[in-house]
């Protein structure tokens, strides 16, 4: 029998053989801010666990060099990132000597590597499985759960990032907060506006240029200036508007950020009702029509829900950018899980840097996937009624 | 009327920019009441002109090199050699789109320190996406009929990539580059958070010592840059399209 290989598979591989024998596993620092020392995955772990790990990258690196079947192949990915995900807590507890608060212990490049490795296996199997909208959605509740257990469990304790974590628990709860409110309410604001404003466009096509043009200038504005322009006329609305400032519009701060994401969310949530409106077929209008549907029964009852998909994906470019762009706000005092980015690079404290980075692609990726999924399951089914 | 009116505005943004940037000394008078304590009313910490430029350097060398990687990429994936690759790149791109700019931009300091490095690793890897996205949806949606007529030509694999796919993906690869330069010039404006000279300078100068006429500056020039480059960038991409639609009739 011979050989055959997995092209796919010979990059991981790869990765996975210089990540597992020559890069550092992770890094051992006597305080948050001096550099750190390299340790191997022998050197990180007990003697045991360090060589049960070192076999289960490699023969995970090996299945994935094969031709093996899918279902084998997702089996390896699963047990080696469960494993990583495990024993990098091990090793946090083994590397801090006893009764050392200082000491500060972080994954290093080798360990995200193989992170990194082993999820490309995993997103692999996963994008030839096909899977349905609905199981996409399951598995990110379980990856998520199980996250959530091993935060939970207090293996993960040892490690640098929570020890930042551990520090300023109470502020990273209140910036989530104002990060979350900060993406979903310029959402909301933005769909209240965007959807009648793009259906007045739909409608009067002299408008329709105009307004396009504009709210895709507002866009190309990159954010950090967005933010700084519009801090001079709140500040004078704050001033001279009776109220403004008791309901909390101020120069800096979130008012802002808020403004300026509202303003960016516009563009996709108009342009996406005009396409969808659009690209509702003359037949199903001409027999709404001929049913004798008045204009506000067609809108409501034929166009609307036959544009919901394309209006749905425009929601979901919105909400991700949402989620990135928030992270800037806290250049101006918005307050986000950009206020942690900027703090670490400011002292250096890359642990802090990915306390507020990892939160936010995390946020980003779940909130991709699951309005992914929504706008797949309208979708069909729009294709399953209008069959 | 209606014609040339754009392109006069267009024209009065363009060299009102230039003589700010050249000569903005001109316009103190103006944004001299936004500032209070009697603090400089034109940034001084540096040339607006050199920094205009570095800015644009930064953005123009990540730009190319992300060009560059992400149409080979794009290439190799739609050849029967690299087929394998194609849906996995696709979910990448996906993936890839979802990281904020910011996160890439600080995890890249503790990779490679301080300074252009970070920001020009950033704005590379965050280029790739929207470069490698709309070379891959052309490449891969090429009218069949055409594709026909220049293998029944006799054409190779080389010619027909090189006469017949890329210059009929010119458009939408155009397109790519063009969200690719305006999403680089917003994060290169954010690398001067990490110590990278930028035009974010002026901007992040004024916020921390609370001068509204730096923030106003900085924010101006950086828009009146992004909006112009945008507008440059459609309108060869509409050149672009047309030379292709005559070509292809």
């Amino acid at each position: 029998m011979t050989l055959r290989f997995d092209k796919l598979g010979i990059v991981i591989a790869a990765i996975v053989a210089y990540a597992a024998l020559f890069a550092p596993f992770a890094t051992f620092r006597a305080n948050r801010i001096v550099p750190g020392q390299a340790r191997s995955i022998l050197e990180a772990l007990p003697p045991t666990l360090g060589m049960l790990l070192l076999a289960i990258v490699i023969v995970g690196g090996i299945i994935a060099l094969l031709k093996t079947p899918l279902i084998i192949r997702l089996a390896a990915s699963i047990v080696a990132l469960v494993a990583l995900a495990i024993l990098i807590g091990v090793a946090g507890a083994f590397l801090t000597p006893d009764g050392n608060t200082f000491a500060r212990i972080a994954p290093a490049s080798g360990f995200w590597l193989l992170i990194f490795a082993f999820t490309l296996l995993l997103a692999d199997v996963l994008t030839r499985l096909n899977l349905s909208p609905w199981s996409r959605v399951g598995v990110l509740m379980i990856a998520a759960l199980a996250i959530a257990a091993l935060l939970v469990s207090g293996l993960w304790d040892s490690l640098s990032i929570l020890k930042e974590y551990a520090s300023r628990a109470d502020s990273f709860w209140a910036e989530a907060s104002k990060h979350v409110t900060l993406a979903l309410g310029s959402l909301v604001g933005a769909v209240i506006v965007g959807i009648p404003l793009g259906i007045l466009c739909h409608r009067v096509e002299t408008l329709r240029a105009g307004v396009l043009n504009v709210l895709n200038i507002i866009q190309t504005i990159p954010s950090i200036a967005l933010f700084g322009l519009l801090i001079a006329p709140l500040g004078w609305v704050a001033l001279h508007v009776p109220g403004a400032a008791a309901i909390g519009i101020r120069g800096i701060g979130t008012a802002p950020a808020f403004v300026a994401l509202f303003l960016y969310s516009l563009l996709p949530v108009v342009a996406n009702t005009v396409v969808g409106l659009a690209g509702v077929p003359r037949a199903a209008n001409d027999a709404a029509r001929g049913m004798g549907m008045t204009d506000r029964q067609r809108l409501l009852d034929v166009e609307f829900p036959l544009a919901f998909p394309v209006i749905l994906t425009g929601i979901r470019i919105v909400l991700v950018q949402n989620i990135g762009l928030a992270t800037i706000a806290a250049l101006i005092g918005g307050g986000g899980f950009g206020v942690f980015v900027f703090q670490g690079v400011g002292q250096t404290a890359m642990d802090l840097v990915l306390l507020g980075a990892l939160p936010t692609v995390a946020l980003a990726f779940a909130a991709a996937i699951i309005l992914d999924a929504v706008i797949e399951m309208t979708a069909t089914k729009r294709r399953v009624e209008t069959a | 009327m209606k014609a040339w009116l754009p392109a006069l505005l267009r024209l009065a943004v363009l060299a009102l920019l230039v003589v700010f940037i050249t000569s903005p000394g001109w316009f103190e008078p103006l944004l001299k009441p936004l500032t209070e304590n009697g603090a400089p009313a034109i940034y001084n910490q540096g040339s607006l002109l050199t920094l205009t430029l570095q800015h644009l350097r930064t953005v123009l060398v990540a730009t190319v090199a992300a060009t560059i990687v992400a149409v080979a990429l794009a290439i190799l994936v739609t050849r029967p050699a690299g087929a394998e690759f194609l849906p996995l790149s696709r979910s990448l791109v996906n993936i890839g789109q979802t990281f904020p700019p910011v996160a890439v931009l600080a995890l890249a300091v503790p990779a490679v320190g301080f300074g252009e490095k970070p920001t020009l690793i950033a704005l590379f890897l965050y280029g790739l996406l929207p470069i490698f996205e709309n070379a891959l949806t052309a490449l891969t949606t090429l009218p069949g009929n055409v594709m026909e007529a220049a293998r029944g030509a006799g054409m190779t694999g080389w010619q027909r990539l090189m006469k017949v796919e890329l210059p009929l993906s010119a458009p939408v690869i155009l397109g790519g580059i063009r969200l690719s330069v305006v999403i680089s010039l917003a994060t290169a404006t954010i690398g001067s958070t990490v110590a990278a000279k930028t035009l974010g300078e002026v901007i992040i100068a004024g916020l921390i010592s609370n001068n509204l006429a730096f923030v106003l500056q900085g924010g101006l020039i950086v828009a009146a840059l992004a909006v112009l480059i945008y507008d440059g960038l459609s309108a060869i991409e509409r050149y672009a399209a047309r030379r292709m639609g005559q070509g292809a009739e």
